[in-house]
């Protein structure tokens, strides 16, 4: 059955309060999640208070800010930190989202910092995205065609291109999937928004030559069918992307090669 | 704890191949419901309050009598592929098998109950 409670290693207990910097006026105070696979300890919420003056304006900066200059040991994934890698996805505030294209403006109060809800976590904000990553692997990612190779290039109208947009731009960041409560209670079955939106990009790709073999894939009450229109997917995506809707599209699909 | 690799994971036992039909069966018995319903819930509020010879007298007719039908069977059959999806997401292994064929058995059981009450009204 679901499982409602916490098992008893997991539940999160009050962490360090970390001092607030010396002569600062302007501070925030955030509250961050920490785990720590190696210490035994179960996971904590640790307190820290920023400098608002010498930080930049986005979640992530004040992250960094914190490694850098207060906890070097806060542990969290960033790179591009323009919303184009995907990889400092946390949940901030409450919802999914990328800390690095989220201003700490749209926060009132406190600025509250978790790992993606419902997934295993490796350490502090960092979950692990292995079954995510293949799940994604699991849809063919990748252009699937039967005629030979054209001298050129396959070629492509300008309607059919535009097919793509809103759909190609996903960075695989999972503030889709890891909202989803249907992915949380059946992850392990249920291919989750991300992988679907990702599914249906190629299904909809005029050169893409596997369709069929494509929907064959998908048609399973797990695999696509756990999808109940909850939206928040759609409602989270920090790209402002509609996995809700190509995933209707895919059932719409379905139902026009069975029905 | 087995040792698979990541992919075997994802991919599980592949696609059952089922889906499309109960997603085309809930749409279309909810737009059916959506009709019936709203005339059957008119027709037996209309009868609350009444004597029972009046009641008996309504539910007699051939009309009212075949729309009850119908309200019990698709709708207990519609709540019966609700309930199976409800159960699939939130029971796991062998809980989801015994409350799936539990609500099977409710859901045949209710329509076979009503239909044998109707029956004994409207013949």
């Amino acid at each position: 059955m679901v499982q409602l409670k916490l098992p008893k290693n997991s539940r999160i207990t009050r962490g360090k309060t970390w001092p607030k910097p010396d002569g600062a006026t302007n501070v925030r105070k955030f509250q961050i999640y920490r785990w720590n696979p190696d210490d035994g300890q179960n996971p904590s919420v640790d307190t820290y208070f920023v400098d608002m003056d010498t930080c930049g304006p986005m979640v992530l900066d004040a992250l960094i800010k914190i490694k850098n200059e207060i906890d070097p040991t806060l542990t969290f994934r960033r790179s591009c930190r323009e919303g184009i890698c995907g990889s400092c996805s946390m949940n901030i505030d409450g919802i999914n989202t990328l800390a690095c294209i989220y201003g700490m403006d749209e926060i009132k109060g406190d600025v509250k910092i978790y790992p993606l809800p419902h997934m295993p976590v490796v350490k502090d904000l960092i979950p692990d995205l292995t079954h995510f990553y293949a799940q994604h692997a699991s849809i063919m990612p990748w252009l699937e065609t039967k005629t030979n190779r054209p001298a050129k290039e396959w070629r492509q109208s300008i309607e059919d291109r535009e097919k793509l947009d809103g759909l190609y731009e996903c960075v695989m960041c999972a503030s889709c999937s890891t909202s989803c409560p249907s992915y949380w209670w059946n992850g392990d079955k249920y291919l989750g928004p991300a992988a679907l939106l990702h599914a249906y990009r190629w299904i909809i790709d005029s050169r893409d030559e596997a369709t069929g073999e494509r929907l064959d894939d998908l048609e399973d009450p797990f695999k696509l069918y756990r999808c109940h229109t909850i939206m928040n997917c759609t409602k989270t995506c920090p790209k402002g992307l509609n996995p809700a809707k190509a995933i209707a599209e895919i059932k719409k699909m379905m139902l026009e090669r069975a029905v | 704890m087995r040792y698979l690799t990541a992919r075997k994971r994802a991919e599980g036992k592949g696609a059952a191949h089922s889906g499309p039909e109960h997603h085309w069966h809930m749409m279309v018995s909810a737009v059916g419901l959506a009709l019936i319903v709203p005339t059957f819930l008119f027709i037996f509020g209309r009868t609350l309050g009444g004597s029972h010879a009046e009641v008996i007298d309504k539910f007699s007719h051939p009309g009212v009598a075949i729309l009850t039908g119908l309200v019990l069977f698709v709708g207990l059959r519609h709540f019966n592929s609700g309930a199976a999806t409800m159960i699939e997401d939130y029971a796991h292994g062998t809980a989801r098998k015994l409350l799936l064929i539990g609500s099977t058995c409710l859901t045949y059981g209710l329509i076979a109950t009503g239909l044998f009450s109707l029956a004994k009204i409207a013949l």
